[in-house]
């Protein structure tokens, strides 16, 4: 993965993104029941989506890491579930706005898309002490991705019986009793959603890229400065680098 | 006997055999569990239990001192060289990942066995929940002892074992509890027993296990490769 496309792919989601926020804001009617706050729901929904997805993509990556020995899927798993955390952040705290907006309270316990958000959110949030606490770069790989498959198994799980033990009072904005979201409503949610989705595609690219260029840096340093021992900072080392292939 | 299961039971035969002679997880998680149960008769103020409150306070004990067990399981393997056996054994490396997890249910049961009647007497007024409990056990302690065992062995080979046992299990056991805990509120009604929903709950802790063997069956083969 090189940087090419990525001037088209962050043009096209900042003008995705930008249709889908002037649609919701101009153009789709006011929600009945909540009025104006129910807006939030086109930026915390696809958000959680999108987060949703990359952490099972990253399983999938992991997967396939482990399939293949390549180090490049370790890598790729390890951008999807960064930056799907980073989407889980922002998901956590446009959730508890809605929640004070809605019900007048920044946390509620009784609304299971939020609990179980929180517990795979928690989850995910270890795979950084976990990764950093192997040293051995060949270890901490392989098991980094049997972090995300075993996280990855969880998720859907994790929803089942958080939803199971809760009344359901979430929101339904897609069925509710009159149907179902109108036309208008459905269109933006989706630009929307779309927008998110180009969004952490360009940000895991960009980290990709990120990656791959300290890589190169490093490799240089050591060229340079080739003194047997190493160059490049041995501690400190959380994330994976691309070696160049 | 295949060789596969052979070395399965050399394995927990192994492990049950140096708990016994070293008592290193067993006699700390039953006293760890007693002492839990004091501090919350004080932290809650309650003499009886009954209903959610005492499902709560009998699982919270339980997973804390299962976590304990779970923490130690792989200490011995990485200290004495049995890692390095199992790889060098012309065996299925999987025979490990299910001797530990025996090994570790057979903690739990044998915990369970002095726990819960402990409990049954400092908090229940009424036993008959305690026949039914055990099923819920069952179902709970192979999922504990399946996902210990894979979070146990990630962990084992990293610098902050200790911590980082709790840190990753705490989450993912959360639908486990969700389970137990809400099947045995109905079961420790203050009324006597109360089986509504007692077989959804069931199924969910057998859907939980199932996925978590599967897991562990596909990936622990990685955790061992060196």
């Amino acid at each position: 993965m090189s940087g090419r496309g990525l001037k088209t792919l962050s043009t096209a989601t900042v003008i995705v993104l930008m249709a889908g926020f002037a649609m919701v804001f101009l153009w789709v009617p006011m929600d009945a029941d909540q009025g104006f706050k129910q807006k939030i729901f086109y930026l915390h929904v696809p958000l959680a989506i999108v987060a949703l997805v990359g952490f099972v993509a990253g399983g999938v990556e992991g997967y396939r890491h482990l399939r293949s020995g390549d180090r490049r899927h370790d890598v790729n798993s390890y951008v999807f579930i960064h930056i799907s955390v980073v989407f889980g952040v922002a998901v956590l705290v446009t959730g508890a706005i809605w929640a004070k907006a809605s019900w007048g309270h920044w946390w509620v316990w009784d609304e299971p898309t939020l609990v179980s958000f929180l517990i795979v959110f928690l989850l995910y949030s270890t795979y950084y002490p976990f990764r950093y606490a192997i040293e051995d770069r060949d270890r901490q790989a392989r098991y980094a991705s049997v972090f995300a498959i075993t996280a990855g198994a969880f998720v859907p799980l994790n929803f089942m019986a958080v939803r199971m033990a809760e009344s359901i009072i979430h929101p339904r904005v897609f069925a509710t009793s009159e149907g179902g979201l109108p036309d208008s409503m459905l269109l933006a949610f989706t630009v929307c959603l779309v927008g998110t989705g180009l969004l952490w595609i360009t940000l895991v690219k960009i980290e990709l890229v990120g990656k791959r260029v300290s890589g190169q840096v490093s490799r240089l340093r050591r060229a340079l400065h080739d003194d047997g021992t190493g160059g490049g900072s041995v501690g400190g080392r959380i994330a994976p680098s691309v070696e160049a292939g | 006997m295949t060789p596969s299961r052979s070395a399965f039971a050399v394995l927990l035969a192994k492990d049950l055999r140096t708990e016994l002679r070293t008592m290193r997880s067993l006699p700390a998680m039953i006293l760890f569990a007693v002492t839990t149960f004091i501090i919350f008769r004080y932290g809650l103020d309650r003499t009886t239990l009954s209903g959610s409150l005492a499902g709560g306070v009998l699982w919270t004990t339980l997973l804390f001192a299962g976590i304990l067990g779970i923490n130690r399981v792989f200490v011995s393997e990485l200290e004495e060289g049995g890692f390095d056996a199992i790889r060098l054994a012309p065996v299925d490396r999987t025979v490990l990942f299910a001797s530990k997890a025996s090994a570790l249910f057979i903690y739990f049961a044998v915990l369970e066995a002095i726990i819960v009647p402990v409990f049954a007497m400092f908090f229940l007024p009424d036993w008959s929940a305690l026949i039914p409990l055990t099923l819920l056990l069952a179902g709970a302690n192979l999922g504990f002892a399946v996902l210990g065992t894979l979070i146990s062995s990630m962990a084992v080979n990293s610098r902050a074992r200790d911590l980082l046992v709790p840190l990753l299990l705490l989450p993912l056991v959360v639908p486990l509890m969700i389970a137990v805990t809400a099947a045995s509120a109905g079961l420790f009604d203050a009324a006597g027993p109360d089986y509504e929903g007692f077989g959804t709950w069931l199924l969910v802790v057998g859907l939980y296990d199932g996925v978590f063997l599967l897991v562990g069956y596909a990936v622990f083969d990685f955790l061992l490769e060196d």
